[in-house]
């Protein structure tokens, strides 16, 4: 029987790792809420900008905060340039053709990344302390990225709710066409959308470096969690994808840690779709 | 004249292997097998895909099929034939386990391209999880049996394997020209158009649904098979898992989906593109060949919507034949808009 | 020069031509309505002026700049607002913020404060409701939501679709009575209607759009009668 104490640990893990999903799934979910197209590729920018802090801080030994704004800045640079080169041209295509095109740049940026970078795990090191909480081992590189991630989440959340633009934004998700009508350039928040959600991305990237090794088919890891995590949350749903977050990073934390790794992600996998079933529109499903 | 096109290309095809190519021989019937096999399992893929039923997991069901057979093979000695059997009845079975509440719950669109997406990884992780058996991310090798067997479907001459692969590949397209004349296609458009007019005339939406699905799952089963027993070694990457599914949508897309020889139009041209980067590049600049395919699969999306033969016919009849763009749902049926509401 | 002339307009959906040819004008300060039967164009007719729906053939000026084909962002930024048929809230937006929307451009955002005390001032319920997620909104009050919203961005012409659509009788009286306010304040409004009574009540000019085509204009006092009244609804 497994000790209790390890369960308990597991449960907090996924709680600390469930608040940097939050900021993929949110970032993600942003973007389709808006423009309405899934980033197939949203992943594999995080792990662009996760070798981007590696290089800066593993390898040219800039300090950590540094490395992780320039994440930053390049996420919400990647996140401009997919829209206006990818995107843009394919608003008005068949939504197979969109799926089509960033699953086409899943291709370009995971080879991309093997020819730069070979398929090597790089990862940085950082030696921090642990706490232990009644019996329950806390490591600082865990419980950081968790309080950053809640931060960020809660920055969103304001801007979103507090600032023009961000109600614009939530504005076009629910009604592109009568956004439109108060004179509002979808294209134009689009744009800022994209940005946006290109910025979680690489905060997300700094976080992870963090907590995971970085390779070129990282995107395969947390890529289709994610997507996962949208659905489940129902498509565009904010909230929903905030709470699917932390149920699915419960699921693989506490399965992981009864069976094996991929056995946590395969059970997860299977209550996403025994949960589709249940409720189509997704667990916080808005009525009409 | 188009009637007579599938015959001649299967004479041509079939005459292929006695023409003398320099010692090229082996190379390009190589080729030529793997592209017959994923023309066919890009036909099955598009028995779903063109009715708007845009499944992003058949690599659950590639990778159920090969694995199934050779794991049958190597522990148990059961003949592939055997084994492919079974896989397929085990393929049919998962296909109707996530249609039928896909359908019942009007799980379309993104939705239904998502939960297929995890019905792959699901297979692919198991696959990975369960090393004890299944040799994990390395993979397994089929047990060899030591000589040309057709009860083990192993064969030294790469010749036998082509024309069972030509073969197959007929059968498929025969299946598709089924599908594509009988009443499942009409009710199919039907319910790709508006599902609930559909049910409201009398189509029974799930049975249709549920049947397509199974349909396409089994004979992607089967070109898992073929795969496996061709290339006599299977992977999690190569054979489950979103990266082969979406290379399977993407072949057929850019071919055309809603053609006949769409699916091999696009295989071919993926796999020869594929190909000619690998040789170019050779074992220099690792990942560079790849890197070029992913570009210009974008590039080809962007540029070529209505896919090569979609739009190499719309330029025949003077413009490319896709319809206006219908958000939000996976669906790309042609419409055609009536009176607005 | 009237502030909104249309010569000569056709547009449709992909083979489907809904408006054929089509004329009208109106005039600053005016009150004018579009009535018809069901599936005559009115909508479409509104998506054109808008911008959400392309011109085909014809001229479209407001205030002598060339409009046709511009997208709807540009035509609002002209000066027209377009309150939609079905209101098109926001839903889960409270009152406020889809007010804010309203001033979504430039130039609105500038007056914002100013102008949000005057739509207040004329619909006090909004005032009240200020916090309220518009979608729990009552269909009398989500109407005003919308056209306060439209107001919010100053324009100058305001089309409404159907704004009785939906309504209780009672709540058609008042809202017509709210529209008339609108008007009094110096608005010019252009209202696509299927309640023929209450609209002639309310505009000074009326035009007759049957599959299509104009096929009447006049003066509302002149149309009030049984006749046209027949016609609007069941068509010629």
């Amino acid at each position: 029987m497994i000790d209790p104490i390890f369960l308990a640990e597991a449960a907090v893990n996924g709680i600390l790792l469930g608040g940097v999903l939050a900021l993929l799934a949110l970032g993600l979910n942003l973007i389709f809420g808006v423009i309405d197209i899934v980033w197939i590729a949203y992943v594999d920018l995080v792990m662009l900008c996760m070798y981007l802090v590696y290089f800066l801080v593993q390898v040219y030994g800039w300090p950590v905060w540094a490395g992780g704004l320039a994440a930053v800045a390049l996420g919400a640079a990647l996140g401009i340039a997919v829209h206006l080169l990818i995107i843009s041209p394919i608003l008005g295509s068949a939504p197979i053709n969109q799926l089509l095109a960033t699953g086409g740049l899943l291709f370009f940026l995971q080879s991309f990344a093997t020819f730069l970078w070979t398929t090597d795990h790089r990862s940085v090191r950082l030696s921090l302390p642990s706490y232990d909480l009644g019996g329950i081992f806390l490591p600082l590189t865990r419980v950081i990225p968790f309080a950053i991630s809640i931060l960020a989440l809660v920055a969103l959340y304001l801007f979103l709710t507090r600032t023009f633009v961000g109600t614009a934004i939530r504005a076009v998700s629910q009604d592109r066409e009568a956004m439109g009508l108060m004179g509002a350039n979808p294209h134009r928040i689009y744009l800022v959308t994209s940005a946006v959600g290109g910025l979680m991305a690489g905060l997300a990237g700094a976080l992870l470096i963090f907590l995971y090794s970085v390779h070129p088919f990282f995107g395969g890891q947390l890529g289709p969690l994610t997507f996962m995590i949208c659905v489940l949350g129902g498509l565009g749903n904010m909230v929903g994808a905030f709470v699917a977050s932390f149920i699915m990073s419960e699921i693989i934390s506490i399965a992981g840690v009864l069976w094996s790794t991929e056995m946590g992600y395969v059970i997860a996998f299977v209550v996403f779709i025994v949960m589709i079933f249940v409720r189509p529109g997704g667990i916080l499903a808005r009525r009409g | 004249m188009r009637r007579a096109l599938v015959p001649v290309l299967a004479a041509l095809l079939a005459l292929a292997p006695l023409v003398p190519m320099a010692g090229m021989k082996q190379y390009v019937l190589h080729v030529m097998i793997q592209i017959l096999i994923w023309s066919f399992i890009g036909g099955a893929w598009s028995l779903m895909g063109r009715f708007g039923l845009v499944s992003l997991g058949h690599g659950a069901f590639l990778g159920l099929g090969a694995y199934a057979t050779v794991l049958l093979w190597n522990f148990w000695a059961w003949s592939p034939w055997l084994g492919g059997a079974v896989a397929v009845v085990l393929t049919a079975i998962l296909a109707a386990v996530v249609a039928y509440p896909c359908s019942r719950f009007q799980v379309v669109g993104h939705y239904f391209g998502l939960v297929t997406l995890a019905v792959g990884e699901v297979i692919r992780l198991l696959i990975i999880a369960e090393r004890d058996w299944t040799g994990g991310s390395l993979g397994v090798s089929l047990k060899p049996v030591g000589s040309d067997s057709l009860w083990a479907l192993q064969f030294a001459d790469k010749r036998v394997f082509y024309y069972g692969a030509l073969a197959l590949w007929l059968a498929g397209l025969w299946v598709w020209h089924r599908v594509d004349r009988s009443m499942a296609r009409s009710a199919m458009e039907a319910i790709g158009e508006d599902e609930t007019a559909a049910a409201s005339v009398g189509i029974h939406v799930t049975r249709f649904k549920i049947a397509i699905t199974v349909l396409s799952a089994a004979l992607t089963a089967v070109g898992g098979v073929a795969y496996a027993q061709y290339i006599a070694y299977v992977n999690p990457d190569t054979l489950a898992g979103i990266g082969v599914s979406l290379r399977i949508v993407f072949a057929v897309v850019l071919g055309g989906m809603y053609s006949l020889l769409g699916p091999a139009v696009g295989a071919a041209l993926t796999i020869a593109l594929s190909e000619w980067l690998r040789i170019a590049f050779g074992l220099k600049l690792i990942g560079m060949a790849e890197t070029i395919y992913g570009f210009l699969l974008v590039v080809f999306i962007i540029f070529l919507p209505a896919g090569i033969v979609g739009s190499a016919g719309g330029l025949l009849r003077g413009g490319p034949r896709y319809g206006p763009p219908h958000p939000p749902e996976l669906v790309a049926p042609r419409r055609s808009r009536g009176a607005p509401r | 020069m009237s502030l909104l002339e249309l010569t000569g307009v056709t547009a449709g959906y992909g083979h489907f031509t809904a408006l054929w040819d089509v004329g009208l004008r109106v005039e600053r300060g005016e009150a004018v309505a579009v009535v018809g039967p069901n599936g005559a164009g009115k909508t479409t007719l509104l998506r054109v002026i808008s911008g959400v729906l392309p011109v085909r053939a014809g001229t479209l000026t407001f205030d002598g700049a060339a409009l046709a084909g511009r997208p709807a962002h540009e035509v609002v930024a002209h000066g027209v607002a377009h309150v939609p048929e079905g209101r098109r809230l926001f839903p889960t937006l409270t009152v406020a913020d889809n007010l804010k929307m309203g001033a979504y451009l430039g130039r609105a955002r500038k007056h914002y404060a100013e102008t949000l005390a005057r739509v207040y001032a004329l619909f006090p319920v909004l005032a009240e409701r200020r916090t309220q997620r518009a979608g729990s909104l009552s269909g009398g009050e989500q109407q005003m939501l919308a056209i306060g919203r439209a107001l919010m961005s100053r324009p100058r012409l305001i089309l409404l679709d159907e704004p009785s659509m939906g309504l209780a009788p009672v709540m058609v009286l008042r809202l017509f009575d709210l529209i008339r306010r609108v008007r009094e304040e110096g608005y010019t409004i252009l209202v696509v209607e299927q309640n023929v009574r209450q609209v002639l009540k309310l505009v000074d000019r009326a035009y007759l759009l049957e599959v299509g085509r104009i096929k009447m204009e006049g003066r509302a006092a002149e149309l009030n009668d049984q006749d046209f009244v027949r016609k609007a609804y069941v068509g010629l």
